[in-house]
């Protein structure tokens, strides 16, 4: 039992605790990038003119946001191979993310493109503008600047749900934490560490995001 | 993750596309469930563990909404209306938990406490993690229901020579009980997805079950199939006794407007 803190143990294991936070980091940027692809597809597909896709992509979007992500990563990790599609853990564990974030980015983006005006289409319309330019000419640049804050919130949640690659053994923080704990028996450093690391980045980029909340607010009203 | 799926609480109380989410989702379920029954054979014996599974699920998914809603409760409670240390000390509690992954929170309370002399039995710590975090946003969304009823309502009832606290129990709680379901609604479905985590200490629970029995038998796509359809439809039942309550407290405060 040692309920005190080993500093000593600390700055042996801060290395090898900065590398798997790399990893921690990779997994967040490519995961929120794969989301945000994800999200727009799904958004524009719940916007389809053809019910069939509408419904289908709002039952997609209801089904992974009602189910946890832990066994989305589980399904596609252990499940793809069975398809024929064996995935590397960190690669399952990506798209698991991407998926899961993408349907809910895809409210935020339903709800930025549902806020830009109608006479928007209209005016594009009636310059002979076809649908596809309007949309990504004229309402994707009006829709996504005001949606960044709900999406950069996204990015944080996101980036606190990384440690459930550690469940399929991803060398990120989490599973390297473990691992240390487990060799040397000392839980309390690794994992109090772990929780300051994200405690940081998280109190970091919240403040961040308030930043540019107010930031685009102040555009959009000098706009207005 | 949580207070995300709050959206527009203020506006339209059952955020965007009320029924027609819940008619989708229900609607997969159907699908999926037949196709479950008819095609996937041996699903029979796969069954009884995981619902044995579910049932543990279900346990630590009520204890952490009843500790997330005191947890919640106090916070918010000593945020508005306790002298400054009390406030700083609930500030410190929803960044903290806030801030922190919820597997973070999980592994400390089970693997650290411990090291302090304090042990926890896996369903313990899973329900306190999970209350305290869930708590930790849940106090967000009473204080934002709390401060987004209008200022003039507190003039009013100081008009009429309402007490403080009289104000606040028959005036302004009634009115932000009613904006505050629907984020709770979300933040239970969060608890519930997150109850799946409690399996990595080794409680075992519908995520324990899917991957012992997927060791042992190897149908992965089988059984994590159906662990998705029984996680959906907790969830569905989850949404529409949230429905259920927002459409009875709704009533309730119109009829007190009538008559009061």
């Amino acid at each position: 039992m040692n309920a005190h803190w080993d500093w000593h143990y600390v700055h042996e294991i801060l290395p090898i605790l900065g590398e798997a936070a790399l990893i921690t980091l990779q997994a967040t940027l490519l995961g929120f990038a794969l989301a945000l692809v994800i999200g727009l597809v799904l958004a524009v597909c719940r916007m389809a003119a053809n019910p069939l896709v509408r419904h289908a992509a709002a039952a997609v979007v209801e089904f992974i946001r009602s189910t946890p992500l832990l066994i989305q990563i589980f399904f596609l990790y252990y499940g793809l191979p069975e398809f024929g599609l064996a995935l590397d853990a960190m690669l399952a564990g990506l798209i698991a993310i991407g998926l899961h974030y993408g349907a809910y980015c895809a409210e935020v983006y339903r709800a930025g493109i549902d806020n830009v005006p109608r006479g928007q289409w209209e005016a594009a319309a009636a310059l002979n503008l076809s649908p596809q330019a309007t949309f990504r000419r004229i309402i994707l640049p009006q829709a996504i600047p005001p949606i960044v804050p709900a999406l950069g919130n996204y990015l944080v949640a996101l980036f606190k749900e990384t440690p459930l690659l550690s469940a399929i053994g991803v060398l990120e923080l989490m599973q390297t934490a473990k691992i240390l704990g487990s060799e040397s028996f000392q839980y309390t450093e690794p994992i109090t560490l772990v929780g300051l690391y994200f405690l940081v980045f998280s109190l970091l980029s919240s403040g961040l995001i308030r930043l540019l909340e107010r930031r685009l607010g102040v555009r959009a009203a000098s706009r207005s | 993750m949580p207070a995300n799926r709050t959206g527009s609480a203020g506006t339209s109380p059952t955020g965007s596309s009320p029924a027609a989410g819940a008619l989708a989702a229900a609607a997969i379920l159907g699908f999926a469930g037949g196709l479950v029954v008819s095609s996937f054979a041996g699903f029979r014996d796969f069954l009884p563990e995981l619902l044995r599974g579910a049932a543990v699920t279900v346990q630590v998914a009520a204890g952490g909404s009843l500790v997330a809603v005191a947890m919640a409760l106090l916070a918010t409670a000593a945020r508005l209306y306790a002298p400054l240390p009390l406030r700083w000390l609930a500030v410190a509690y929803v960044e903290l938990f806030r801030g922190t992954s919820a597997l973070v929170q999980l592994f400390w309370l089970f693997f650290v406490l411990p090291m302090f002399g304090i042990s926890l039995s896996p369903m313990t710590a899973g329900i306190a993690a999970l209350g305290l975090n869930i708590g930790a946003y849940g106090s967000e969304v009473m204080r934002g229901a709390i401060e987004a009823v209008p200022r003039s309502q507190w003039e009013a009832a100081s008009a009429l020579s309402l007490g403080r606290f009289r104000t606040l129990r028959r005036v302004i709680l009634p009115q932000a009980f009613v904006t505050m379901i629907p984020p709770w609604g979300n933040l239970f479905i969060e608890l519930l997805k997150a109850t799946s985590l409690v399996s990595l200490i080794t409680l075992s629970d519908l995520a324990f079950k899917a991957q012992q029995l997927n060791q042992t038998t190897l149908r992965t796509v089988e059984i994590f199939g159906i662990v998705l359809l029984i996680y959906l439809a907790l969830s569905l039942l989850v949404t529409l006794a949230m429905r259920a309550l927002e459409h009875r407290a709704g009533r309730r405060l119109l009829r007190g407007k009538e008559t009061g």
